[in-house]
């Protein structure tokens, strides 16, 4: 440290020290961060086993200094559940995209939210599929153009975006939903304390605990990443409202 | 000397899984093996396994990629239908090296097909099965009590080589019963440095992944798992013999039929026809070597293998026979078990030729 | 020695527990068994069959040419396993539901009317298949009565225990109508 300099903001120790591969602007990179400095906070790394998906973030194990299984597409909910079910006491969560959640892998998150289980989706929507070059996803706004909706997104051949912290929060045995964004530094520290209200559910075992990240794509929405974070305040959250859709209720004291 | 029971093979089979250690077991009902779910969902509250009906046998083996990669001994068991639903997740754990074991109780197809017994899966069991160059270690039990000592073996070996490792039966051994002796509990004690238990300060991080993103990262992968692929078969290979040391004619067979087959054997030689009997256990790996020796036995006429198929496992065995001797075949299809009559027939018509 | 044996009727019958009660009763006494199913939709309502082996020796197969002793309770099982009794072998068949005969005369043949004497002398249906039961022991000697009897205290969950004593019964009154 050089004399006269205060150390204000480092890296968290969870993080690798690997350049991400994630595009400029993207908030995969922020996501992982701010789960990574709960985990930190938390002092849970010895206790953290994450589950990875297919799309951009498939390689989210090169970052996150945790022991990390990389589940075949759709499947992070299932392998999840393996995990807890062997570690019921360690930390366990998904880290899924919008096509392996809810499309794809649509019954494996619906039944691993029936049963409860005790462990924490970290849920990243951009209403795209990024990775395989911009198709549409089951959370693709309508009118919205992709490489497969090169028209815009039309409700009659392909039904409505898919909402689905609203959904699983109708299931009894899950215990919290919050949908979250990063596009404001506001926003991503609220995100960072939803993070941490599951983690803490998660330990207390109430259920399972479901946050929906209201994410970007700059690349495949062919915009800037300023752009990008407009087009979320514009069209994104009026679809997909910000907020607290079940949480425990506290215990008097 | 263990417990004597009378017990259907699927029975035979939760019940050794349960001695052998098994910390949990994720399925979905599927005739004819739901017996194994029902009989662990029974005996549960005795023991200390985790049981979990999954919703489907795509979910159900990725809960056992999950709950494998975590260092846990893990089983699932299926039929036909539901195995070829699984081969998604059979491929990762091949590449990822996660152990589990797997039954396939099979039925007839393809398609839905038939409930009752076939032995028309073996192609996708020692081919591999899923997408990818591999191979998991297929047993194939001719009993009740194969039933129940297969499940140990095949723990042992899938953890041994961190690979799943498959028991491949029928709908028969599956529903019938034998008497058996069931095997003693064995104490599991886990030796997984590379599981996903939670990264502790003395070690790296581990990774499970099958993605090696890398053309020459996935070579490399590839290599590796061959070279693995090649110990199994040079240490791992089983298989049985009935009267072949002086035998005119070799049945080849396995699992149910290889019973049909050995009762033919004993009613062809009491009729003066030099009958034997090679049963492989294992399937794959394949015991090519044996079946290169006998084929180069000048007393021996012929080979004829007897499956419920179209015609799969005599692939193998033409391949190892090498053209030294003919090789015939036999099978019924669709369900249908061939009986002795039916054997000896085929044999005597092909000693006529 | 090796017995070969069939039992065949209808789904509901008891044919499969009749052939699992007497292999469970060869298994306590030290022999092998093997009792191989029919299995599927056809347990309710069609037919339904087993074949029990049993032997001082090791069993090869479970499945096999042909019967040493047949025992049917429907005209369908009667025509498919009149024909596949060995030579010298035995048939029994149920007299009362079946009302063709069977036609062999080199097979040794035993009509029983077990639903009429269950259900008149025993007042209980249900345990016909104990009446073929006990006239089959008692006809290939292939187990003792007590074995049988100890099979079903093992075998049947304790909430039927009431119904063991009609079940001896019925073992007897087989036994009855073929000494």
């Amino acid at each position: 440290m050089k004399e006269g300099y205060e150390l204000i903001y480092q890296r968290p120790k969870t993080l690798t020290d690997t350049r991400m591969h994630y595009c400029p602007g993207c908030f995969h990179s922020t996501m992982h961060k701010l789960m990574m400095e709960v985990v930190e906070e938390m002092d849970l790394q010895e206790n953290t086993i994450g589950v990875c998906p297919v799309g951009c973030s498939v390689f989210a194990y090169e970052y996150m200094n945790i022991d990390v299984q990389e589940a075949a597409h759709g499947r992070a909910a299932a392998v999840a559940t393996g995990i807890k079910r062997i570690h019921p006491d360690k930390l366990v969560f998904s880290y899924q995209g919008d096509g392996d959640l809810a499309a794809i892998g649509t019954a494996e998150t619906i039944h691993a939210c029936n049963r409860g289980e005790n462990f924490t989706f970290i849920f990243i929507n951009n209403g795209i599929y990024g990775m395989t070059g911009g198709q549409m996803a089951p959370t693709t706004l309508v009118g919205q153009k992709t490489s497969t909706s090169p028209y815009g997104r039309e409700p009659a051949k392909v039904g409505l975006p898919l909402k689905m912290a609203e959904i699983v929060s109708r299931f009894g045995r899950v215990a919290y939903v919050e949908r979250v964004s990063c596009n404001t530094a506001a926003n991503a520290r609220k995100a960072k304390k939803a993070v941490r209200k599951a983690f803490e559910y998660q330990l207390q075992k109430l259920g399972t605990t479901f946050i929906e990240v209201a994410s970007n794509c700059p690349s495949q929405w062919k915009c800037t990443p300023e752009e990008s974070l407009d087009w979320i305040k514009d069209h994104v959250l009026p679809y997909f409202p910000l907020g607290v859709f079940k949480e425990p209720e506290k215990k008097e004291k | 000397m263990g417990e004597i029971k009378l017990m259907k093979g699927n029975e035979a089979l939760a019940e050794a899984a349960i001695r052998a250690g098994m910390q949990a077991y994720f399925g979905y009902p599927i005739t004819p093996q739901s017996e194994v779910i029902e009989y662990l969902a029974r005996e549960e509250p005795k023991h200390n396994y985790v049981l979990l009906q999954a919703e489907s046998e795509v979910a159900a083996v990725n809960m056992m990629y999950g709950a494998g990669g975590a260092g846990g001994r893990v089983l699932t068991t299926t039929s036909s239908p539901g195995f070829s639903l699984m081969q998604e997740g059979v491929s990762y754990m091949t590449c990822t090296e996660i152990p589990g074991v797997f039954a396939n109780i099979v039925r007839g197809g393809p398609g839905l097909g038939t409930i009752q017994p076939s032995q028309g899966d073996y192609f996708q069991a020692v081919k591999g099965g899923g997408h990818g160059d591999y191979h998991v270690i297929v047993l194939v039990p001719n009993s009740v009590q194969e039933m129940a000592d297969h499940v140990f073996l095949a723990f042992e070996l899938a953890d041994k080589y961190r690979i799943p490792a498959l028991i491949l039966s029928d709908g028969a051994i599956g529903q019938m019963m034998e008497k058996l002796e069931l095997p003693d509990p064995v104490p599991y004690k886990p030796n997984k440095p590379w599981a996903t238990t939670g990264k502790t300060k003395d070690r790296e991080r581990n990774i499970l992944t099958s993605l090696y993103i890398k053309s020459e990262d996935m070579e490399i992968k590839n290599i590796h798992l061959q070279k693995k692929f090649r110990e199994i078969e040079a240490n791992e290979v089983r298989f049985d013999e009935y009267k072949t040391e002086d035998a005119e004619v070799i049945i080849t067979s396995y699992g149910l039929t290889s019973r049909v087959a050995k009762k033919a054997v004993d009613i062809g030689r009491e009729q003066g026809i030099k009958l034997g009997l090679f049963r492989p256990i294992t399937v794959w790996p394949f015991p090519k070597g044996r079946i290169a020796e006998l084929a180069s036995r000048d007393d021996i006429r012929f080979f004829i293998s007897i499956e419920m198929s179209a015609g799969q496992m005599v692939e193998d065995i033409q391949l190892n026979v090498c053209g030294k001797k003919p090789v015939h075949f036999y099978g019924r299809m669709g369900g249908i078990v061939p009986t002795p009559q039916e054997i000896l027939d085929t044999v005597q018509s092909h000693l006529k030729e | 020695m090796l017995q070969e044996m069939i039992f065949a009727g209808f789904g509901g019958q008891g044919v499969l527990s009749m052939g699992s009660i007497l292999a469970y009763a060869a298994m306590k006494e030290g022999k092998d068994v093997t009792w191989y199913p029919s299995y599927g939709p056809e347990m309710r309502g069609g037919t339904a069959n087993c074949t029990v082996n049993i032997s001082d020796q090791p069993i090869s197969s479970p499945v096999v040419n042909e019967y040493d002793l047949s025992i049917v309770l429907n005209l369908p099982s009667l025509k498919k396993f009149e024909p596949k009794t060995k030579k010298g072998g035995i048939l029994i068949w149920e007299n009362t539901i079946i009302k063709q005969k069977p036609e062999r005369d080199d097979i040794r043949i035993y009509g029983i009317p077990a639903v009429e004497k269950a259900s008149n002398e025993l007042k209980n249906v249900k345990v016909m298949n104990m009446i073929m039961l006990g006239a089959l022991v008692t006809l290939n000697q292939i187990v003792k009565i007590d074995s049988l009897m100890k099979a079903l205290e093992d075998t049947l969950p304790e909430r039927y225990h009431h119904l063991l004593p009609l079940n001896q019964k019925a073992l007897e009154l087989g036994m009855s109508l073929v000494s």
